[in-house]
């Protein structure tokens, strides 16, 4: 019956008709698909990826500067390791990454990239015990809970730092980063500070040859983790702990005192001469009340800000953000449990963009 | 006869017809509990603001899924506008070449593709086309994903083509009709109630996949219609969700997973209807 | 029809021939591309790693030392596991469908099952094995005494059996079905009961074909990659029991290729991604093979 029916309908002559009708629906289709790409539909958006570390703060400040200036900055946490990566693709506007990057990945960049710190934090560790209990951690302790060396929470290791604590028989189950990470590039650079046998056998990295443990995607994952395993212990970054009303252990720094990680010691941490281009470490810091596994966490981009095409204007809101964020989005940090950035923080991240420039020329007056 | 040996044969023949029966009604279960589930933990979280509203940043309350339901659709489109057009002609080039070397390796790339692993699409999506475009985008997501839509297409086609007799072909032809018309104006419209099917099942099949998608389409918190930007899609969505440690990301998450699995029943349910009641009898 | 319309359809004719060729083409083209893709981005890892890049169990990404052994026994653990788990099932179901129950109501309620279980999504799988499935292993695994994680090789591989038996039930269906009726009747006649008919009847006889079935189920659980990343554990050591956490060669490139830095890094996920990609596609043909063989017998 189909048949027959089409086959009148182009008797009636309507062929022609019907071809224009199929090329126009043809064409309406592509062109409303292709209208929005079209450059003068487009506003300008910034694209970032990296670290989850601050993803809490990037997500409330980005959420709220786009309600400020209409200007839509999509952030993906990756994790650090993606956001350096894609950055040096040159896929994404931002990276994102709580571990500075090294002499060896600046060689392998196409251009020069710079570092805006733009909060602190604190990798703490967190822990899955019936009756939340609060730990105290030696150095030595985390390395062999870490190692492996130690296999249940009964051990006499961890009753000897906490004798007031009934801890149960149960074994621990660690857990870390299965993607590339600046937290664990933080965790694991304080562990290898304070502990020579991690230094030899694991060392320091964004992802590293963990020798026990569970593995979970960003910090997120490995928050959920710990938060459904009965046992488990892991590093995460301070806020997502709090969000989800997970208990932090408080950990002995170089001067021997016990911190409880918090906005006051990681800010204390911070507390010593910062270097022009703020690439510091501030774990296992001097600082007497500073909590030992503290960090800056920074957004990177490129300092020439003219590659591949890009216009002035993008490079222009990109540099408005940076301000920004290390100035009038500082008050979030505090709301979220992040530390703000001290005041020479600020000081040589206003350097580091000013020093950013579109074809030679200076973007921020 | 043996009265012993006829019983025990007897037992052995029921308890076996009983061990298929249960072991066949348990593989229910499992479906069984999931949409339980789905459905116990997503349906309260559905409402019109779930469905129209974007989400709220890290730890808030409240937002909904607007963009990753758009954006699954502006993926699926993409997908589809390529691999509609080339598996139809693919598959009709089957149907009309049975024997030869290029029937040959396109049945066998066919067969290939289909079994590629997703994740193995989305590494070839990342190095052709984010690469080539310099970022993410909801083309390349889409490309990844029509790729893995050409299979089925090609295949439901040739064989809806090739179950539609001759004699229509060859009475068309008779009739002093042109081969290409015969076959795009007689053959093509007699079998659309089979192809129809196979777009549609291949429409359900990608709606849900992920992999391809993780470095791809890389996700959005904005509502997104450009195809040349990053976007947000339900199964992403999901992903993330579920592996965070928020309540209300998992509440969320079960609702878009209502949602998904939904129109993917949906799909399916219509791509049947559509055989029982479009087949053209010969 | 006049001169010129006839000579437009012979053009159109042309046309219409060239676009057909040309779509094949495409399709061909598109997967010799695929292949040489993956291995063109693979050739640092091989040239630097080359055979020991299959035994060597260090993923070390901070060393530059890279060795998919971990994930190679991640996939073949939950690819094996999952198998094991569903053949019993697959074959129930199929047995049920083609002996016992051919028409009416609940053989079709059965088929509708068994088709939408192929049709859920992975990553819908994976979020409910997160939270229904891994929680059940969890409380198992405290009664047995091992580490109780909850993830790992073994809740991969339940989730996995349960994603692969459609397919494996569909094909033992079909070549179930195949079974020609004669020689059943003859057992029959001779006074067989039913499970005898099928146990050393039909199965021995659809014997090759339910092992391609067995071989395509195999190659979808090979390449299923979110429903395991969210339930095996993630962890690149070798795994030393069922109950460890691992990682399937799938699931190790969802999780590092965003983040892959260096070239190494990425030629190594890459030439993973070329491993598996290889070997589903000698499964699937094999499986295939056999299939087309016992049809054309049949």
């Amino acid at each position: 019956m189909v048949v027959t029916l089409r086959a009148r309908k182009l008797r009636r002559g309507g062929r022609i008709r019907w071809a224009m009708k199929s090329i126009f629906a043809v064409l309406s289709v592509i062109i409303s698909l292709l209208l929005p790409s079209l450059p003068w539909a487009r506003g300008v958006e910034l694209l970032g990826a990296g670290a989850t570390f601050p993803y809490p703060l990037y997500s409330k400040m980005f959420y709220e500067y786009w309600q400020l200036t209409g200007v839509k900055v999509n952030y993906q946490a990756i994790g650090s390791g993606g956001g350096i990566r894609q950055l040096v693709n040159m896929t994404v506007d931002f990276g994102g990454s709580d571990a500075f990057m090294s002499d060896e990945e600046f060689a392998k960049a196409p251009a020069k990239i710079l570092h805006i710190p733009t909060c602190l934090g604190a990798v703490v560790l967190s822990y899955n015990l019936p009756g939340d209990p609060k730990l105290k951690f030696t150095p030595e302790l985390v390395a062999s809970i870490f190692l492996g060396k130690i296999a249940r929470w009964s051990d006499e290791k961890i009753a000897k730092v906490n004798p007031e604590v009934n801890l149960p028989n149960i074994p621990i189950a660690v857990v870390h980063r299965s993607d590339g990470s600046g937290t664990t590039f933080v965790f694991t650079d304080y562990v290898s500070k304070v502990n020579p046998e991690w230094k030899s056998k694991v060392g320091r990295g964004k992802a590293v040859n963990w020798p026990v443990g569970l593995g979970a995607k960003g910090n997120p994952g490995v928050a959920g983790l710990i938060k459904q395993l009965p046992g488990a212990i892991g590093y995460i970054e301070l806020v997502y702990a709090l969000q989800n009303r997970m208990p932090v252990a408080s950990i002995r720094n170089k001067k021997a005192r016990f911190v409880q990680p918090g906005a006051a010691s990681t800010r204390s941490a911070a507390d010593i001469p910062l270097p022009g281009d703020t690439r510091i470490s501030l774990t296992d810091t001097d600082a007497p009340e500073g909590y030992p596994i503290s960090s800056f966490t920074w957004l990177l981009v490129y300092q020439e800000q003219a590659y591949k095409k890009r216009s002035m204007e993008k490079a222009r809101e990109l540099v408005k953000l940076l301000w920004w964020m290390t100035h009038e989005a500082q008050r979030y940090a505090g709301e979220l449990h992040y530390g703000g950035l001290p005041e020479e923080a600020v000081e040589k991240a206003e350097k580091v963009v000013r020093s950013i420039t579109y074809n030679g020329t200076l973007i921020h007056k | 006869m043996d009265r012993e040996r006829i019983k025990m044969r007897v037992v052995k023949d029921r308890g076996f017809e009983v061990m298929v029966i249960l072991l066949s009604l348990f593989s229910m279960v499992p479906l069984v509990l999931i949409l339980f589930y789905i459905l116990r933990n997503g349906f309260s979280a559905i409402s019109w603001e779930f469905l129209t509203e974007l989400p709220r940043p890290v730890g808030e309350e409240g937002g909904g899924i607007a963009n990753a339901i758009v954006g699954s659709f502006l993926l699926v489109f993409v997908a589809s506008l390529p691999a509609i057009p080339i598996g139809i002609t693919a598959g009709v080039y089957l149907s009309e070449n049975q024997k030869g070397k290029l029937p040959y390796l396109l049945r066998l790339a066919v067969e290939v593709l289909q079994g590629t692993p997703s994740i193995v699409i989305g590494i070839i999506a990342y190095l052709w086309l984010v690469i080539a475009m310099g970022g993410f985008s909801a083309v390349s997501g889409g490309i990844a994903l029509g790729i893995m839509m050409l299979p089925v297409i090609v295949r439901t086609t040739e064989e809806t083509l090739r179950l539609i007799p001759d004699t229509l072909k060859e009475a068309s032809l008779a009739l002093g009709v042109p081969y290409y018309r015969t076959i795009v104006k007689v053959v093509i419209p007699a079998g659309l109630s089979g192809i129809t099917t196979g777009i549609l099942i291949s429409v359900a099949r990608i709606a849900g996949e992920t992999a391809p998608l993780l470095f791809t389409a890389f996700g959005n918190p904005f509502m997104n219609v450009n195809i040349i930007k990053p976007v947000n899609a339900l199964p992403l969505l999901i992903y993330n969700y579920a592996t965070s440690p928020y309540p209300e990301w998992h509440r969320i998450a079960w609702g878009a997973s209502c949602i998904l699995v939904g129109l993917v029943l949906l799909l399916n349910l219509v791509a049947r209807i559509i055989v029982g009641r479009w087949k053209v009898q010969f | 029809m006049g001169s010129a319309q006839r000579v437009s359809a012979q053009g159109g004719e042309g046309v219409f021939q060239k676009t057909l060729l040309l779509s094949a083409l495409a399709i061909v083209v598109l997967l010799a591309a695929i292949f040489l893709s993956l291995f063109l981005h693979s050739v640092p890892s091989l040239r630097d790693f080359g055979f020991s890049f299959l035994v060597n169990k260090t993923w070390n990404p901070v060393s530059r030392e890279f060795g998919a052994l971990s994930f190679l026994v991640g996939t073949l653990l939950t690819s094996c596991l999952s198998l094991i788990i569903c053949l019993p099932f697959s074959l129930a179901i199929s047995i049920f469908l083609g002996e016992y129950c051919i028409e009416g109501l609940l053989s079709s309620f059965l088929k509708n099952v068994t088709e939408l279980l192929a049709g859920i999504p992975s990553v819908i799988y994976g979020f409910w094995g997160l939270f229904v499935l891994v929680p059940v292993m969890r409380k198992l695994e405290m009664k047995l005494g091992v580490a109780p994680y909850g993830v790992g090789i073994i809740t991969a591989s339940l989730i996995l059996s349960v994603m692969i038996v459609p397919y494996a039930a569909s094909i033992a269906r079909e070549v179930i079905s195949l079974v020609p009726s004669d020689i059943k009747e003859a057992a029959y006649s001779l006074g067989a009961t039913k499970q005898e008919v099928i146990t050393r009847i039909i199965l021995p006889y659809a014997r090759s074909g339910i092992l391609a079935g067995i071989l395509l189920a195999l190659g979808r659980a090979l390449g299923e990659t979110m429903a395991v990343t969210m339930v095996i554990g993630n962890s690149n050591l070798l795994p030393q029991s069922i109950f460890s956490p691992g990682n399937t060669m799938a699931s190790v490139i969802a999780n590092e290729f965003t983040e892959a830095t260096g070239r190494i890094y990425l030629s190594s996920l890459i030439e993973i991604g070329l491993l598996l990609f290889l070997v589903t596609t000698v499964i699937n043909i094999i499986g295939k093979m056999i299939i087309s063989r016992v049809s054309v017998e049949a």
